[in-house]
């Protein structure tokens, strides 16, 4: 991120409705000169409609977006558009050679020839697809369309990038050497960017800030680490993948230790809150670690609970195992534990996870 | 079959013995055509565009409008245009009756509904995202209507063939507006009707060659670009 932490966009109390049924608010939303803000939220929660409108494709009712503090519907449409490019899920080339796609917003603003041409070669090269000019748009695979729609895009300089979920169709080799690419890109050319994904995993590689978007609402911004490790509500935990969420009670609290009653066991967590307090007790799967025995090394895992193996679900590399502990508690192990633990449905085990590793929600 | 063959070559001496009527006749109706296919892509292009491009009340509505349009019966057109032209009609006053004006008006309405309806065709078969991937890179609402319409090139010169070919071998309307006055608003079409009911055969047969000719021959060059189209398409 840059150093003077600048906004170049933000967002206020915007409102914008799409059809009947669909809105999207958002109370403010600031995009740092220099950042890359990536936008987290299921299909269907608004992202995308944010991009339309930030690019002024569609209209909100209400709000106001900000281009460098100027209210975007006070600029000229077509001069506040030309500071930024958009790259959608589809690669979208145009029915031309590799070099012509990537040239066609250059044309559109009118550079001379040397220009394009001088820019087109260098973008060629930092997207590794120099071999392809001449190539028919048609004749690309989809992880090259999608790098000829990524050089299209940057080729232009924009002030602000926008990328909605480029990586989507991809299959998953070329989406992760596109997305090594992406990042390395993005910080070499220091380009501010809004991307879009329903994937963490992408947002977490890419985003130096995260905002989740659920339901049409931005429900929470932060530094990826933030927002993954302390969702700040069980609707945002559970999209973020934290499969256990526990309602539970604050009993005792004292010196930032925190003992929670969860159906009746006594957990402990690190944090501040009021006894007496409801609380959601939010546990990842893959911070619980199971035991065949009760001998679990106290050192560092402090909790302990005890239950029946109930389900078993094969995740490629891991397994989700689900345990009857009087409630539900799913655990990610790798296969070589399950089988060095020789688990299966029915058998006792122990679940052991630390204090740190809870987040309390309030309730 | 000597009939047929009196035809063909009735028609090889009409065109290379260059009779000044056969010429004249031919000249007016590819001037008729061309005109009217040149006005009706003038208005049928950019409405196509607007209508493929525009999500409003009624639309569909609108597009079967248009689609019945693309089936107007040439004699109905006539009529009508007929009937506003007319001496006393509405636009009497203009004196446009039997003249070649006429005949244009009256091939732009049969073309202007296919050149629409196969442009709206032409634009919805692209991508919807397409338009907003163009403005996405900074192109003017003008700039994105050019490269739509570069995107569906084939198609369009589809549209410009199907416009042209409707108007080129319609005969109802150009008689009815025309009134196939000799010298003056007979074309091909009209004059093979006379031809025939004249029972000069080998004329007509004669001059409906010299027709599909005119036809072919316009068809021919429309085709050799849009097929080069294709090919650059390929080889690029």
């Amino acid at each position: 991120m840059n150093s003077n932490n600048r906004p170049i966009l933000t967002i206020e109390d915007l409102h914008v409705a799409r059809g009947q049924d669909f809105h999207l608010s958002i109370d403010q939303l600031d995009v740092v000169d220099g950042e890359v803000l990536a936008i987290i939220g299921p299909n269907g929660a608004g992202k995308s409609t944010l991009l339309l409108t930030i690019t002024r494709l569609l209209n909100p009712l209400s709000g106001t977006i900000r281009y460098k503090s100027q209210d975007i519907t006070q600029i000229d449409e077509l001069a506040y558009r030309r500071n930024l490019a958009l790259v959608l899920q589809e690669p979208l080339l145009f029915d031309t050679t590799v070099y012509h796609n990537i040239a066609t917003g250059l044309r559109f603003r009118g550079l001379s020839r040397a220009e394009q041409e001088k820019r087109i070669e260098l973008w060629l090269s930092r997207l590794n697809i120099n071999h392809l000019k001449t190539r028919p748009a048609t004749q690309l695979s989809g992880g090259q369309a999608q790098r000829v729609s990524l050089a299209r895009a940057m080729v232009l300089e924009p002030a602000l990038l926008l990328l909605d979920e480029p990586f989507r169709a991809l299959d998953s080799p070329t989406r992760t050497a596109l997305i090594d690419d992406l990042r390395r890109l993005l910080s070499k050319t220091k380009t501010t960017a809004i991307f879009v994904t329903h994937n963490q995993d992408q947002a977490l590689s890419i985003g130096s800030r995260v905002a989740v978007i659920l339901d049409g609402k931005l429900q929470q911004v932060g530094l990826p680490q933030s927002v993954f490790s302390a969702p700040l509500d069980s609707k945002i935990a559970d999209f973020l993948g934290v499969e256990n969420i526990l309602p539970g009670v604050v009993r005792t609290s004292e010196t930032g230790k925190i003992m929670v009653e969860v159906n009746g066991n006594q957990l402990e967590a690190v944090g501040d809150a009021d006894p007496g307090r409801d609380v959601y007790f939010c546990l990842r799967p893959e911070d619980i670690t199971i035991w065949k025995t009760p001998d679990i090394p106290m050192s560092s895992a402090r909790n302990q609970l005890h239950g029946i193996v109930s389900t078993i679900t094969n995740q490629g590399h891991l397994l989700q195992i689900r345990i009857d502990c009087g409630f539900p508690l799913i655990v990610l192990i790798t296969r070589a534990s399950a089988d060095d633990l020789e688990i299966k449905i029915g058998m006792q085990v122990f679940a052991a996870f630390k204090a740190s590793a809870v987040h309390l929600i309030p309730r | 079959m000597e009939l047929l063959w009196d035809g063909i070559k009735e028609a090889f001496f009409l065109i290379v013995s260059g009779d000044q009527e056969i010429w004249a006749i031919t000249w007016l109706t590819l001037k008729v055509s061309g005109v009217a296919t040149a006005i009706s892509l003038l208005i049928g292009l950019p409405l196509g565009t607007w209508l493929a491009l525009r999500d409003f009340t009624g639309r569909g509505c609108l597009f079967s409008f248009i689609n019945t349009g693309m089936a107007f019966p040439p004699v109905v057109v006539g009529l009508w245009v007929s009937i506003f032209l007319w001496r006393n009609g509405p636009f009497g006053d203009l004196g446009l009756i039997y003249t070649p004006t006429a005949m244009v008006i009256a091939q732009i309405i049969i073309a202007t509904p296919i050149v629409i309806g196969l442009t709206i065709a032409a634009l919805q078969q692209l991508n919807p995202y397409l338009r907003i991937q163009l403005l996405g890179l900074g192109a003017s609402r003008l700039q994105a209507t050019f490269a739509l319409w570069r995107e569906s090139r084939l198609l369009l010169l589809a549209a410009l063939m199907a416009g042209f070919g409707s108007i080129i071998s319609e005969v109802g309307a150009s008689m009815m507006v025309g009134g196939n006055i000799k010298d003056q608003t007979r074309v091909l079409t009209t004059a093979i009707v006379l031809e025939t009911s004249r029972g000069r055969f080998t004329v007509a047969i004669a001059l409906g060659f010299i027709l599909l000719l005119l036809a072919y021959l316009v068809n021919f060059g429309l085709t050799v670009v849009q097929q080069r189209t294709t090919r650059s398409k390929d080889i690029q």
